[in-house]
């Protein structure tokens, strides 16, 4: 369906329901290990696996990092109480979760997108995370498999559930809204972010309605594990909602599947009394509320956030910002790695160029940018700029220095990058003038665009070892001296 | 009448007796009664046998094992114990091994003392009667005709006739008070909050506490001793270290100013009545100043218990589902499995109390139901309040009546419910409370005095408790 | 000022429907005179309770605790976690690892 043609005259509302898992060393409630991908039930106690006497007890540091959340998403931190939400499924151990209802530790707050829009987040809560269930043999898909098997590993890890206000009204909003979120996630050092794990899971609330009219009956869509998926999906609801008013049918309200090979969204399975969840406070635990001292130290450890970040970038590149300037910037800042274009570009490289390299070379090897070395970098985009290497001379010593470290000067030295001596220069360039006198005129002449011909026939000259730079600054020198 | 449990304790200490001796006594003491009592399901004799020679050889080599060396305690089914089965007596739980000890029965084998056995109860605690358990009722050590109280009334059974000097059960609404007053033992419930509740399979998390049995206050003040204290484990373990209340036992009540509380006086049958009115007489002879006091909100506390404790309860038994421990009846699908396991699993009386408490949680009863009865529960807390502005301590009988017929009451819940009237109160405020053998009926069966004090007021407690049990006349030859 | 709550008084009493409601939500089955008789015993029992509509407590606080605690918690610090075969032993079904149950029809969580 194409989405243009079906919007015209509708308006999508979108409410996003985001659960992150906190980068915390153990569990909500238990001192079992907060891990992806251990072996299966292999950090589980008699706590996370709600064996009968066993009793929950809350994470000091899962407060402090729903505390740095609800902080960041400039929310009111509030007391706080657990509740138990009851229902039966196999992959909770309980058969209830503990969760917050009436009172949850965040209320409030605000998220600000890149393009300047402004969603309202209703609340940010704590709760504990389900165990993994494996249907096995059948279709595959729920329902159709033979028999499940549960895996309890996470069962308790902690998360928090982000409850944004309506205020979405496109997939492309929605997908800026959770990037901008994970941006802020990851920057906060609460959660890594990675949606491919599951550690950040999107559940989308949409409705359409025709423009100014009152709201119309929303569905929710579950399972959007990616960004892709995530805009794929509300664009497909969209489309299906407006498709049935249209077609002069009515939309029920319900919990949908996003089936990511068939691509489109199918109504669950789930029982009527599904949704009395009988809430009532948690007995074993007891209120939580987190004092003015801890509520200030937990503001003060809180960073600079990302559009703060962006903005400190863009002003260290000075002048107006390209469009390729601005991506970069929003995607250096989204990986973390802003710091290392500030710091190499204090120790003398050109913010520019330290920020064309970071969001370039460095980005592209996350695991290896954590070791780079701030000021190697930096010493090495200076012998760049300088023209002492040239570009490509300098990305293969950058590879090196990401593989394995050391001294930039020594590594081109030992990749053969010697910089030619100004001797060495002169004559081939007295040699390519020779054979191209009537060029050198025109140059002489003031005609700048023969420059870049002349420094490309000296660079083939020397296959490639002359650096452009170098090259032109000593034509220019030449000319200079003829006047 | 056996010995005490710190007579026994004094005798393994010094290495007058040995622990494998008493342990030997006390296992066969069970052999010859208990087939006709029931008081335990589980026996763990070679296991205790182990542990006493291990406390023996600690006693050879000079070192001491502990205020409870070698004595013989019996433990409530629902209490965990690592690698032994605990099935709260449900056919749910049958064949669990627990993975861990409940932190009540770390600190008990901690003191010296030897595990004999895991005793009958009420499924999950619920009942006032050890009728409903999976493995058959227990029976009354004075009289096998009529039942031991509940819901710990194997732990009651098996200190009333002389198994073990000690024993523990768990008090929700009366669970330890009420089967100690059929039984003729001393049954203390503390303040919630000062014993863990890490390892007690949970009946109702905001009343279950951990209490002693005994057949005289002062070994129950020292089986207090041993299990309470801080457990960072248990979240509403309280920070207050545990009171000294082994000192206040002799103590007595000189001057201090004790309120009989009407509501639990009249409610109540004349003759168990009249037990308490010369308790209270007898306080008065030992220099305390006894007032009748009336708490009018008493009498709404069974109403509300009886929706609070169900919807925990139902809360707390959700994870009973096939899927982890326990049993299982298999369907052909997840669900169909849950509810076949725990149609099969479940008893009539917890799953009438499972329902009523799904009810009172569920959409459009919560507010007129189980918030209501929360509202409730602060009004009696209020009244307690009231009153121990002008009361030390307060006084009322532990049970309506003496031991009641085996069957008596089976078929109608709401009267076996009407049995923890007097036993509600202090459970809904969270106070500690203690029942102490007075007397008896006329038919020879034990009555129950029941003595209360504001939280954390333990050293009263037992003040009240020593006072009285001096001041009782004598049970008459043990059964 | 809190808004006044329904009384059980006035609530409808409780029927069968409600009963086989309830017993779905619980996960439990009831037969013909089994649902009868809880139906019958959970009536005396509510009927029993009614009679706190007798008693004005709008204004009161819910007591869901005994206690005043608050905020109490733990460092974020490893402790042991359980052996897997001393875990599984006691499950009714396990396979390579994990726990085994019968197909999963109704999504839920
Ligand atoms: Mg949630
Ligand atoms: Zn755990």
């Amino acid at each position: 369906m194409n989405e243009a043609a079906t919007l015209a005259g509708w308006e999508v509302v979108i409410g996003l329901e985001v659960h992150c898992e906190l980068a915390t060393t153990t569990k909500l409630f238990c001192g079992c290990l907060n891990a992806f991908g251990d072996e299966p039930n292999t950090n589980i106690c008699p706590v996370c696996l709600g064996l009968p006497g066993s009793l929950p007890v809350l994470n000091r540091y899962a407060v402090e990092l729903a505390m740095r959340i609800g902080t960041a998403l400039r929310a009111e931190i509030e007391p706080s109480v657990f509740h138990r939400k009851n229902y039966f499924y196999p992959d909770m151990p309980k058969d209830f979760q503990i969760s917050q209802y009436d009172a949850p530790i965040n209320r409030g707050g605000r998220l600000e997108l890149p393009d300047g829009t402004v969603v309202g987040i209703e609340r940010a809560h704590l709760e504990e995370d389900t165990g993994k269930t494996t249907h096995v043999g059948g279709t595959g898909r729920i329902g159709g498999a033979d028999y499940a098997l549960v895996d309890y590993n996470r069962a308790g890890v902690p998360l928090v559930e982000i409850v944004s206000a309506p205020d979405i009204s496109s997939a492309g909003q929605a997908r800026a809204y959770v990037s901008e979120l994970r941006a802020i996630l990851v920057a906060t050092g609460t959660s890594d972010g990675r949606m491919e794990e599951g550690s950040m899971r999107v559940d989308a609330n949409v409705s359409v309605r025709r423009s100014g009219r009152a709201l119309g009956t929303r569905c929710e869509i579950k399972n959007l594990n990616s960004l892709r998926s995530l805009g794929r999906a509300i664009e497909f609801e969209a489309a299906r909602q407006i498709g049935l008013l249209e077609a002069g049918g009515t939309v029920v309200q319900e919990t949908r599947h996003w089936d990511e090979d068939r691509s489109e969204t199918l109504a669950m399975r789930s029982k009527e009394e599904a949704d009395d969840y009988r809430y009532f406070p948690e007995p074993d635990l007891v209120p939580l509320a987190p004092e003015g001292r801890w509520q200030a130290e937990v503001a003060a450890s809180l960073g600079a956030l990302p559009a703060e970040r962006r903005g400190d970038l863009l002003r260290l590149i000075g002048g107006e910002p390209t469009p390729a300037q601005v991506d970069q910037v929003r995607s250096v800042v989204a990986s973390d790695l802003d710091a290392l274009v500030v710091a190499s570009s204090e120790r003398g490289a050109p913010a520019p160029l330290a920020l064309v390299r970071v969001a370039n070379e460095v980005a592209a090897e996350p695991e290896r940018a954590r070791g780079l070395d701030a000021d190697a970098l930096a010493r090495l985009l200076v012998l760049e700029s300088s023209g002492e290497l040239s570009a490509s001379q300098s990305k293969e010593v950058l590879a090196e220095l990401l593989a394995n470290g050391g001294d930039p000067a020594e590594i081109a030295r030992r990749l053969g990058f010697e910089p030619m001596d100004k001797g060495a220069l002169a004559e081939v360039v007295a040699r390519v003038i020779a054979e191209r006198p009537e060029d050198w005129a025109r140059f002489i002449a003031g005609e700048d665009k023969v420059k870049g011909p002349l420094i490309g026939a000296v660079r083939r000259a020397t296959d490639n070892q002359a650096d452009p730079a170098a090259v032109g600054r000593h034509l220019e020198e030449l000319r200079a001296s003829r006047a | 009448m056996s010995p005490s449990a710190l007579e026994l304790a004094a005798a393994v200490r010094s290495g007058e007796r040995s622990a494998r001796e008493v342990v030997e006594d006390s296992l066969q003491a069970v052999s010859e009664r208990d087939d006709d009592i029931h008081a335990f399901v589980e026996i763990l004799a070679d296991q205790a046998l182990a542990r006493a020679d291990e406390i023996d050889s600690a006693v050879t080599a000079g070192v001491d094992p502990g205020p409870l060396a070698g004595v013989p305690v019996a433990l409530k089914d629902n209490l965990c114990t690592r690698g032994v089965p605990t099935t709260c007596s449900s056919r749910i739980l049958q064949g669990w091994h627990p993975p861990y000890d409940a932190t009540v029965v770390e600190r008990l084998v901690g003191a010296g003392a030897i595990v004999v056995g895991k005793t009958n109860m009420d499924e999950f605690a619920m009942g006032s009667s050890t009728e409903n358990s999976c493995s058959g009722p227990s029976r009354n050590p004075h009289d096998y005709g009529r039942v031991p109280g509940g819901s710990s009334g194997g732990s009651a059974a098996a200190v009333a006739a002389g198994f073990v000097p000690l024993a523990f059960g768990s008090d929700t609404g009366g669970s330890i008070r009420q089967p100690a007053a059929f039984c003729g033992v001393v049954g203390m419930k503390p303040t919630y909050g000062l014993v863990s509740r890490y390892g007690l399979v949970a009946f109702a998390s905001s009343l279950d506490q951990v209490g002693p049995f005994a057949t005289t206050v002062t070994d129950a003040a020292a089986a207090f001793e041993v299990i309470a204290g801080h457990d960072e484990r248990d979240s509403t373990s309280l920070e207050a270290p545990a009171p000294d209340v082994s000192a206040a036992v002799e103590a007595g009540v000189a001057g201090k100013r004790i309120g009989v509380v009407r509501e639990l006086v009249d409610a109540v049958e004349p003759e168990v009545a009249a037990r308490v009115r010369e308790a209270a007489e007898a306080m008065a002879g030992a220099g305390a100043v006894v007032e009748e006091v009336s708490i009018p909100q008493f009498r709404y506390g069974l109403a509300a218990y009886y929706l609070l404790a169900p919807a925990e309860a139902s809360s707390n038994l959700a994870r009973f589902d096939g899927v982890r421990y326990g049993s299982r009846v298999d369907a052909p699908d997840a669900e169909g499995m849950n509810v076949a396991t725990r149609t099969a699993g479940f008893g009539p009386e917890v799953k009438r109390r499972i329902m009523l408490g799904t009810y009172a949680l569920s959409a459009g009863y919560y507010d007129a139901y189980y918030a209501r009865a929360q509202r409730v529960r602060t009004l009696v807390a209020e009244g307690f309040a009231r009153a121990y502005r002008r009361f030390d301590a307060m006084l009322g009988a532990t049970t309506p009546t003496t031991a009641f017929a085996l069957g008596e009451r089976a078929g109608d819940p709401l009267s076996m419910y009407l049995s923890d009237t007097c036993t509600v109160p202090a459970s809904l405020a969270g106070h500690p409370a203690i029942s102490v053998p007075f007397g008896t009926d006329r038919s020879g069966l034990p009555v129950g005095v029941q003595a209360m004090a504001p939280a954390l007021g333990e050293a009263m407690l037992f003040a009240l408790a020593g006072a009285l049990e001096r001041a009782a006349p004598a049970l008459g030859d043990a059964p | 000022m809190t808004p006044r709550v329904p009384q059980p008084s006035q609530l409808a009493a409780i029927g069968p429907d409600q009963v086989l409601h309830v017993a779905r939500l619980a996960r439990l089955e009831l037969s013909e005179d089994e649902l009868s008789r809880f139906t019958g015993q959970l009536a005396s029992v509510l009927d029993y309770a009614a009679q706190l509509s007798e008693l004005e407590v709008d204004e009161l606080e819910p007591m869901s605790h005994p206690l005043p605690l608050r905020n109490v918690l733990r460092a974020d610090e490893i402790t042991p976690s359980l052996r897997r075969e001393e875990v599984l032993a006691e499950a009714p079904a396990a396979e390579s690892g994990r726990f085994r149950v019968p197909r999963i029809i109704s999504e839920e969580g």
